[in-house]
C-alpha cells in the first residue's frame, strides 16, 4: 500500500498534529491510516477507468448507435449493439419499486418512531432490517417460483381495465417487469424504511410539543412536525434505494424473462436490465470484443448508480446544513 | 371568555414514579399566576398536566381532578386534543417549526383546525403577530423562515403561535430561561398585556420575574429527596414574597436553598 | 397597548372539550389503521419466504450427508449428495474476502475518524459512499476486467474474493467509523496526558473501546457478502466437486449451487436449490443476528 504517499501527505499537514510526535511507530500508523484512505480513491477511479478502458474499443467498433439503438447482436466479427431497451427496463423496473416501496417503508419508519409501543419499537424495527438479510438469490426464487401465481391474476385485472395503455398491455410473459418490480420494493424496503426511520426518530421532541400543545391529533403532529423535519432524509433513503434497485442483478435475472418477441413498453412484458443482461451473458465474457460490450453495458450502469447516490448524497449533506 | 382552573388531589406519575404529590389549587380567570421552587420540584410537571401534555410522555399519567370551568379535563369522554386547543402552552425553548415561514407557523394551529380561507388566515396572524408585539418587527418578512429571527422573537412568534388559535389558557413554562435581559423584558411585558384578556399560568426559576408579572404565586417544594414534589403555599404575590405563611417558602425566597 | 383592541386576542367562545372534530379524529384514526397496516405488509413476505424455504427445504438439512457431502456424480434426477463443496467454497470465500477487507476499512475508518482533515478527507469519504451503491456485478466486471482481460488470469475463487472486498469495504468502512466516533475524547486526551504516542492510543485505547462495534460491522459485512450472486456468475463458475484451492479450479459457492439447479424440473434437484437457500439464509441471519446481539450489548455496557 502506499505509505510513503500517506506520510507525505501527513508531513504537509501545516498546522500538524500535536499529539502525532515525529516516532516511526506514528509514522507508520498514519501512513497505513492514510494509505488506507488513499487507496479507496485509487480503487474507486480504478474502477471507472477499467471500465472505460474496455469499454471504449467495443463502442469505436460499435456499427450501431449505442444510445439509441435497439439492438443486441454480439459476435466475435461484428458488434451491433445499444441501450435504449436495457435503459427502459432497469430504471422503469426500479422506479415502479420505488413507487410501491416508499410509501410502505415511510408508514413503517413512522409506525416504528411514533405509533409502536416503546417496547416492542427495536424488534419490530429488527424485523423490518431482516429482510435485508434474505439474499437475493433467495428472493428471486420466491419471487418466480411462489410469489407469481398469486400476481398473475392482479397483472390479468388490470391489463383488462387499463390495457389500453401501452404501460399495462396484456401479459405475454410468464415472468414479468411487473412481479420484478414487487419484488424489487420488498428488497429496498428495508434500506428506505432504515433511514427514514434515523431522521424521523431524530425530530427534536420540542416541535412535537409545539404541534400537540396547538392541539394537533397524533397524525397532525406528525405532519406539523415529523414529516417536514424528516423529508430531505426520506428522499436520500429513497434514492439509495432506487441506487440498489438499479443495479440488483440475480433476483431480477430469475424472475423477468428474456423478451421473446418485440419490445414492448408493458409492466408485464419480459426484459432485460443492464445487470440480468450482464448476467445472462456471463458466459460471452471470455471473447474480449464481445466483453467490451457487456462492459459497456456494466459502465453505464455505474454512472446512473454514481449519479443517483451522489444526490442522495448531496441532499443528505444539505440537510446536515440545515439542521444544525 | 378566559376560564378558570381548580385543581383538586392530583397526583402525576411517571410509571410507577410519583412525580408530584396532592396538589389542590385555584387559578382565576385574567390573572397571571406563577409557578416558583427548586429546579426538580415538579412544578413543570404540573403546568404539563393542565393541558394533558404530561400523557405525551411514556408512562405520563395523573390521579386526582383538573376542572376548566367546572369541567374535567380528565374526563373519560374528553379529547385530550381538544383540551390541549383550549389551554395553549408556550415551552422553555423557543421551537417555531423550522420547515415554516413566520406567517406558516403562526397559521399552524388554525390550519390544523381546518381554517383554509386565505383571507381569515391573513387576518388572524397579523392579529396575533401584533398580539405578541411582533408585528412591526416581522412584517416585512413573513415568508422568511421562523428559525432566521432572534431567540427573543423566536419565543414572541411562539406565544403569537399559541394565542392564535385563540385558547382560553395559556400555560408558559419557564418561556424566558433561554432569552437575554432584553427580550425578557419584551415578553414580560407582553405577558401583562395578555392577562387582560387570558388566565395565564406560567413557571419560572426567576423569583423576581414571578413578583414582577404574577398576581397570585405558587410555591413548590421536594418534601425530601426522592420524594415527589407538593405544593407548599399558594397566596397573592405581594404576600407570598413580603410575608409568606410557610417557613420554607420564606427561606427559599430569601435565597437560603434551592 | 393600542394593539390590543378587544377582538384581536380574545379567546374563542368556550369551544366543547369532549366533541373534538370528527374529520379530524376519523383522519387520525386512518392514520393508525394505516401505518399498523405498512407493517403487516412489510413483515409478510419476511414471513412468506422463510415459511417457503423452511417448508421446501429443510428437510434436507436434518440429513447429515447434506453437511458432509458434495454433489459430485449427482444429476438432477436422483436424490442424494450435500451441499459441503457449496458450503466450505462460501465460507472460504467470505472468510479470505474478509481477510483483506478487514484492515483496509478499519485503517480507512482511522483515517476518517483521528488523521483525516480537509479535502483528502472529504474525498475518501465521498468515495466510500459510493462504493456503498457500486452494484456487485459493477464490483465483479471491474475485477474481470482487471483479472481476466488484463493480466489473462484463470476464473478462480480469489478473484471472486477480490470483487466482495469491494462490496465489504464500504459497510466495514462505516460502521467502524461511527464506533470511532463514540469513543470520548477524554479518553485519547488521557492517554496523550500521560505521554502515549497517539498511534499506541489509537491501537491500545480507541480500538478495543469500540471492538465489539467493529465486529459488528464485520459481521454484517460478511452477511452481505455472503447472499451475493453476481460476482460468482461473473468470476466464480459452479463445480459440483469440492475444491479449497482458491486460486486453481472452479469452486462452487451456495449462491451458484442455487442458481445452477433453480432452472431443473426434477425435484430432487429443486428440494437442493430450497435446501441450499435454506442454507445460505440460516448463515447469512446468524451472522446478522449476532452483530446485532453483539452491538446490542456493546450499547448496554456503554
Amino acid at each position: 500500500m502506499s505509505t510513503i504517499t500517506g506520510h507525505s501527505e501527513l508531513d504537509a499537514e501545516p498546522s500538524g498534529d500535536s499529539a502525532s510526535t515525529g516516532r516511526r511507530g506514528d509514522r507508520i500508523f498514519s501512513g497505513l491510516a492514510t494509505g488506507s484512505g488513499i487507496f479507496i480513491i485509487v480503487l474507486v477511479v480504478a474502477v471507472a477507468v477499467f471500465l472505460l478502458s474496455q469499454a471504449i474499443p467495443a463502442l469505436l467498433d460499435n456499427k450501431a448507435n449505442f444510445l439509441l439503438d435497439r439492438v443486441w447482436e454480439v459476435n466475435d466479427s461484428e458488434l451491433r449493439f445499444g441501450i435504449p431497451d436495457l435503459l427502459y427496463v432497469t430504471v422503469v423496473s426500479s422506479l415502479v419499486a420505488m413507487i410501491i416501496a416508499v410509501p410502505i417503508a415511510i408508514l413503517v419508519a413512522l409506525f416504528l418512531t411514533q405509533y409502536a409501543p416503546a417496547r416492542l419499537a427495536a424488534p419490530f424495527g429488527y424485523l423490518v432490517d431482516l429482510l435485508a438479510a434474505v439474499p437475493s438469490i433467495v428472493y428471486g426464487l420466491w419471487g418466480f417460483f411462489v410469489f407469481r401465481e398469486y400476481v398473475e391474476p392482479v397483472q390479468n385485472w388490470l391489463a383488462d381495465y387499463f390495457g389500453w395503455t401501452k404501460l399495462l398491455e396484456e401479459p405475454v410473459s410468464l415472468g414479468t417487469v411487473f412481479l420484478a418490480s414487487i419484488v424489487l420494493a420488498i428488497m429496498i424496503l428495508p434500506i428506505v424504511t432504515a433511514i427514514s426511520r434515523e431522521v424521523f426518530a431524530q425530530t427534536p421532541s420540542t416541535h412535537k410539543e409545539a404541534a400537540l400543545a396547538l392541539g394537533a391529533t397524533r397524525w397532525e403532529m406528525i405532519r406539523t412536525a415529523v414529516i417536514p423535519f424528516g423529508t430531505p432524509g426520506v428522499i436520500s433513503a429513497a434514492m439509495l434505494g432506487l441506487g440498489r434497485a438499479l443495479g440488483e442483478t440475480i433476483a431480477v435475472t430469475i424472475i423477468v424473462s428474456t423478451n421473446p418477441g418485440a419490445f414492448r413498453f408493458s409492466l408485464f412484458s419480459g426484459g432485460e436490465t443492464f445487470a440480468s443482461k450482464i448476467a445472462n451473458n456471463a458466459g460471452e465474457l471470455g471473447s474480449s470484443t464481445k466483453a467490451g460490450a457487456y462492459i459497456a453495458a456494466g459502465l453505464v450502469l455505474f454512472i446512473l448508480t454514481f449519479l443517483v447516490n451522489a444526490a442522495a448524497r448531496i441532499i443528505i449533506e444539505r440537510r446536515k446544513a440545515f439542521s444544525e | 371568555m378566559a376560564q378558570r382552573i381548580d385543581v383538586k388531589d392530583l397526583n402525576v406519575y411517571y410509571s410507577s414514579f410519583k412525580a408530584v404529590e396532592g396538589v389542590s389549587m385555584a387559578v382565576d380567570p385574567r390573572t397571571v399566576t406563577a409557578f416558583i421552587g427548586p429546579s426538580g420540584c415538579g412544578k413543570s410537571t404540573f403546568l404539563r398536566t393542565l393541558n394533558r401534555m404530561h400523557e405525551v410522555i411514556p408512562g405520563g399519567r395523573v390521579e386526582g381532578s383538573v376542572q376548566l370551568n367546572g369541567r374535567d379535563l380528565y374526563a373519560k369522554e374528553v379529547d385530550p386534543v381538544a383540551v390541549r386547543r383550549t389551554v395553549g402552552m408556550v415551552f422553555q425553548r423557543p421551537n417555531p417549526f423550522p420547515t415554516m415561514s413566520i406567517f406558516d407557523n403562526v397559521a399552524a394551529g388554525l390550519r390544523l383546525n381546518g381554517e383554509k380561507r386565505k383571507k381569515v388566515l391573513a387576518e388572524r396572524v397579523e392579529k396575533s403577530l401584533r398580539g405578541a408585539n411582533l408585528w412591526n418587527e416581522v412584517k416585512d418578512r413573513l415568508a422568511k423562515p421562523g428559525a432566521g429571527l432572534s431567540g427573543g422573537q423566536q419565543q414572541r412568534l411562539c406565544i403569537a403561535r399559541a394565542i392564535a388559535v385563540q385558547p382560553q389558557v395559556l400555560l408558559m413554562d419557564e418561556p424566558c430561561s433561554a432569552l437575554d435581559p432584553i427580550s425578557t423584558m419584551a415578553v414580560e411585558d407582553l405577558i401583562n398585556e395578555l392577562k387582560t384578556e387570558y388566565t395565564i399560568v406560567i413557571v419560572t426559576h426567576n423569583m423576581q420575574q414571578a413578583a414582577r408579572v404574577s398576581d397570585r404565586t405558587a410555591f413548590f417544594n421536594l418534601a425530601a429527596t426522592g420524594k415527589p414534589g407538593r405544593l407548599v403555599e399558594i397566596n397573592d404575590t405581594d404576600k407570598i414574597f413580603s410575608n409568606p405563611t410557610e417557613k420554607a417558602t420564606e427561606d427559599y425566597i430569601s435565597g437560603r436553598f434551592g | 397597548m393600542s394593539a390590543l383592541t378587544q377582538d384581536t386576542l380574545s379567546p374563542a367562545p368556550a369551544s366543547p372539550i369532549d366533541k373534538p372534530s370528527a374529520g379530524r379524529a376519523i383522519k387520525d384514526k386512518l392514520a393508525t389503521v394505516a401505518v399498523w397496516t405498512a407493517f403487516g405488509i412489510a413483515i409478510i413476505p419476511l414471513v412468506w419466504i422463510l415459511y417457503t424455504v423452511v417448508d421446501r427445504g429443510a428437510n434436507l438439512l436434518f440429513d447429515p450427508h447434506w453437511w458432509t457431502n458434495s454433489q459430485r456424480g449427482i444429476v438432477a434426477r436422483v436424490a442424494g449428495g450435500g451441499a459441503y463443496h457449496a458450503i466450505i467454497g462460501t465460507l472460504l470465500q467470505a472468510a479470505v474476502t474478509a481477510i483483506i477487507a478487514v484492515p483496509i476499512a478499519v485503517f480507512t475508518a482511522i483515517y476518517l475518524v483521528e488523521y483525516g482533515r480537509g479535502k483528502l478527507a472529504r474525498t475518501v469519504s465521498f468515495m466510500v459512499d459510493i462504493l456503498t451503491g457500486i452494484p456487485s456485478i459493477v464490483a465483479a466486471l471491474f475485477i474481470y476486467a482487471v483479472w481476466v482481460t488484463t493480466f489473462g488470469l484463470e476464473r478462480v475463487g480469489f478473484a471472486v474474493c477480490l470483487a466482495l472486498v469491494l462490496l465489504m469495504i464500504p459497510v466495514v468502512v462505516r460502521s467502524t467509523e461511527e464506533m470511532l466516533k463514540l469513543v470520548p475524547n477524554e479518553l485519547r486526551e488521557a492517554s496523550y496526558a500521560l505521554g502515549v504516542p497517539k498511534w499506541k492510543t489509537i491501537f491500545k485505547i480507541v480500538l478495543p473501546t469500540s471492538f465489539s462495534g467493529i465486529v459488528t460491522g464485520v459481521l454484517l459485512g460478511l452477511a452481505r457478502i455472503m447472499g451475493e450472486t453476481a460476482p460468482l456468475l461473473i468470476l466464480g463458475p459452479y463445480s459440483k466437486s469440492i475444491n479449497t484451492d482458491l486460486f486453481g479450479g472452479f469452486m462452487a459457492a451456495l449462491p451458484t449451487m442455487i442458481n445452477q439447479d433453480r432452472v431443473e424440473s426434477y425435484d430432487p434437484a429443486l428440494n437442493r436449490v430450497w435446501a441450499a437457500a435454506l442454507t445460505l439464509i440460516v448463515l447469512v441471519m446468524v451472522l446478522n443476528i449476532a452483530g446485532r446481539v453483539i452491538a446490542r450489548r456493546s450499547k448496554v455496557s456503554r
